[in-house]
């Protein structure tokens, strides 16, 4: 028994106890920079593995970024990764970045319903659904409950059942297999509820996109209330994108 | 008979096409063999053919035969069993069954294995046809696809007789993104090195890593030993992270908290060393093509001789509390056992052949450069119970922490590394295959190049395709609560499974 408390002792204090300021280092990428120096646009656009560059004004869609850093390398000038993580939005347009703007990434105030304040900033259970996630988005999610991250300071967890849950997390393209469980599970999750899209591929189907297994039709009958990128989204990404969410 | 070796490409005219008697009988002489398994099996349609592959890797001799034969299409659609002599085949004849429609005469059960979207077998995922016993006294528990914790969907049909299991059924295919197909659709190199990440995102380093020398090989392309070393040296790191992860799940499975949550740090701790290096705490970005765009700098080894002995102190302070606990020990030990004999008959491979007293591990048996220049002593147990499981991914992280040490302080690495190549011309009507010991097992990856040097066939292998086999065996006259302790010591993929 008294091995314990010296363990703990050894392992010491582990907890980040502000998750808003925690300074990652290079070459963790999170919120890009683009400047307006000169280059072949063309050229730019077709780097990207996905999509996810466009011209004029040269622009990058943080919902088709897999932050695989290769803009970067082959343009070290022009765009520029920065460590700011947090970098999800409810509103999907804000997860473009345009040349010259170096603001953050911004929630839309206007969007969010009230009843998500009111009910859900105190306490939060999530059920998570993957959908041909690829296992590290899971991951992270897993991680955000951690000794690190410990999520479950702001009453936020994740739980069995949808019956029992708040919103619905979504990893992965959304297989065409996993449409109908997805379904029920959003259908089973009561009033009011919200709807997390986690990673790259959840929000556009990052290089999936175009497979025929994929089928990511129900996304039009659902609001979608957040948005959180990264392929996987890190946990910090996580927490802030949810507590920007349902505490502002 | 053809034998190539690990990471070796060969002409397509070189295969020579036997005819199915004789395939048949080559390979019922070839698995018979204690010292030789099947690494892949696999058909694909072309003109008017259909061309079967098998890959039987023999570990004494350190070589891998290829035999082959073919199927016209218009012939019928049926072929002599061979999972009737050799059951670890089972899976790879199930695939080539979904896949395209032709019937294995004596299966004992040709079903779906992942409902591709491209599936010659048109049923429907929701109508799996799984094993029932008819009797009053037993009933049947469900569960999946979507699971109590944030893990990945698939579905568990338990047939019980009171608490205990009397078989388990395990239906995947949930997680199915078309990964083989998009190999051949996006023909960018870059693209499909991403693809590779992604195919199993816990095993990112594990996957890119037997991509890369698949297509390295079939275009002709050495890389530096520097490169193979730092590739592997991201290998043995997701190796430690993932089984340190796994036996914190195991403890709290045990209901052990403290073990739970310093496991956890500990893990952290590696990951996000992994993230020091390439930016991404799962390794996506660092294993690329042709070279590497994050050099293994002089910094980030002082680094990690730092990061390895701040973990070696916890984890083994913490290990010498758990690994004694009566209560985990009760929970764990007889708990799930495998034979040998059962872990031979399935083609188990990987940590869960190790377990049970067979080894297998390419990193000792087909190595690659890295491995050839600095071996492992592969960490083999007896007993195959959930506690052998637990034992090995202890052990087995202590022989990669002195794996790297020895790494670290016997070469030089150099301050720059090649850069990465996306545009590789592969060569035309090739074949090539990689194998490489992923943290779960034997990974590999097979590609087929037409007369133009494009892919015509890309085949992923990830080592749960055998081992979810060895899951339901582990759960039979176990008590249905103990599957989650069985599940988590194994750890296996779903999407891996799924592609
Ligand atoms: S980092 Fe993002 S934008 Fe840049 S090339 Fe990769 S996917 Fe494209």
């Amino acid at each position: 028994m008294i091995k314990e408390p010296k363990l703990m002792m050894l392992n010491g204090r582990q907890y980040i106890p502000d998750l808003k300021n925690v300074k990652l280092k290079p070459p963790f990428r999170g919120r890009p920079e683009i400047s307006k120096a000169k280059v072949d646009e063309l050229v730019l656009v077709k780097t990207c593995p996905l999509g996810a560059i466009s011209s004029n004004p040269v622009s990058i869609d943080l919902g088709k970024c897999a932050f695989c850093g290769e803009c970067s390398f082959v343009f070290p000038d022009k765009i520029k990764f920065t460590q700011d993580y947090r970098i999800a939005s409810n509103k999907r347009e804000n997860l473009i970045i345009r040349e010259g703007e170096d603001s953050e990434v911004k929630f839309d105030e206007n969007l969010i319903n009230k009843d998500i304040r009111r009910v859900f900033a105190k306490s939060l259970k999530l059920r998570q659904v993957s959908a041909g996630g690829d296992n590290s988005c899971e991951v992270e999610l897993g991680a955000c409950g951690n000794a690190n991250f410990d999520m479950n300071r702001y009453g936020i967890e994740f739980t069995a059942s949808p019956r029992h849950a708040d919103g619905i997390v979504l990893t992965g393209p959304i297989t065409e297999n996993m449409q109908e469980p997805l379904r029920i599970a959003y259908d089973a999750t009561p009033e009011p509820k919200i709807f997390i899209l986690c990673g790259v591929d959840a929000i556009s189907g990052g290089l999936f996109t175009e497979s025929k297994a994929i089928d990511r039709s129900i996304l039009n009958e659902i609001k979608i209330d957040l948005f959180i990128p990264g392929n996987p989204s890190h946990p910090l990404t996580i927490i802030n994108a949810i507590l920007d969410l349902t505490r502002g | 008979m053809l034998k190539i070796t690990n990471n070796q490409t060969i002409e397509l005219d070189k295969i020579k096409k036997l005819d199915y008697d004789k395939f048949y009988s080559s390979v019922v002489e070839l698995l018979n063999k204690k010292e030789n398994h099947c690494v892949n099996y696999f058909a694909y349609p072309i003109k008017d053919e259909f061309q079967f592959f098998i890959a039987i890797a023999d570990d004494k001799n350190h070589d891998i035969v290829i035999l082959s034969h073919q199927l016209n299409q218009d012939d019928k659609k049926e072929l002599k069993s061979l999972t009737e002599k050799i059951f670890s085949l089972h899976i790879f004849e199930r695939e080539i069954y979904e896949n395209y429609g032709i019937k294995f005469i004596g299966h004992p059960w040709l079903k779906p294995v992942r409902y591709p979207s491209n599936r010659a077998n048109k049923t429907n995922i929701n109508d799996y046809p799984f094993y029932t016993i008819k009797s009053n006294e037993l009933h049947e528990v469900g569960v999946g696809p979507i699971h109590a914790g944030i893990i990945e969907p698939g579905h568990f049909r338990f047939i019980c007789n009171g608490e205990n299991v009397l078989h388990l059924e395990i239906q995947l295919g949930w997680q199915h993104r078309g990964i083989e197909q998009l190999f051949l659709e996006k023909k960018n190199h870059l693209q499909r090195n991403i693809l590779a990440e992604n195919i199993a995102g816990d095993t990112v380093i594990g996957h890119t890593t037997a991509f890369a020398q698949t297509l390295e090989s079939l275009a002709n392309f050495n890389v530096s030993e520097q490169l193979h070393l730092e590739r592997a040296l991201a290998l043995e790191l997701e190796r430690i992270a993932i089984h340190t992860g796994d036996i914190g799940a195991l403890c709290v499975d045990a209901a052990y908290h403290l073990g739970a949550n310093v496991f956890g740090i500990l893990r952290t701790a590696i990951i996000n060393f992994i993230q020091a290096w390439c930016g991404n705490r799962f390794g996506k970005s660092l294993i690329r093509l042709g070279g590497s765009n994050f050099p293994f700098t002089k910094e980030l080894r002082n680094e990690l001789f730092e990061v390895l002995k701040s973990y070696e102190k916890k984890f083994e302070e913490m290990a010498r509390i758990t690994y004694r606990l009566t209560s985990i020990q009760n929970r764990f030990e007889l708990i799930g056992t495998i034979t040998e004999k059962q872990a031979r008959i399935i083609g188990t491979v990987g940590l869960s052949a190790r377990m049970a007293n067979v080894l297998r591990d390419v990193r000792e048996t087909h190595p690659n450069i890295a491995f050839q220049k600095y071996p492992v002593n592969p960490v083999v147990l007896k007993t195959g119970d959930v506690m052998a499981r637990f034992v090995a991914k202890k052990r087995e992280i202590r022989k990669s922490i002195s794996w790297i040490r020895d790494l670290l302080n016997n070469f030089k690495f150099k301050e720059n590394i090649e850069k990465p190549n996306y545009s590789l011309k592969l060569k035309p009507q090739h074949f090539s295959i990689s194998l490489c010991e992923g943290w779960r097992g034997e990974i590999c990856h097979c590609a087929i190049t037409d007369k133009d040097g494009a892919l015509t066939y890309y085949k992923v292998k990830d080592p749960s395709l055998h081992n979810w086999k060895v899951l339901e065996l582990s759960l039979r006259n176990v008590e249905i609560s103990d599957f989650p302790i069985n599940n988590k010591s194994y750890n296996l993929s779903y999407c891996g499974n799924d592609l």
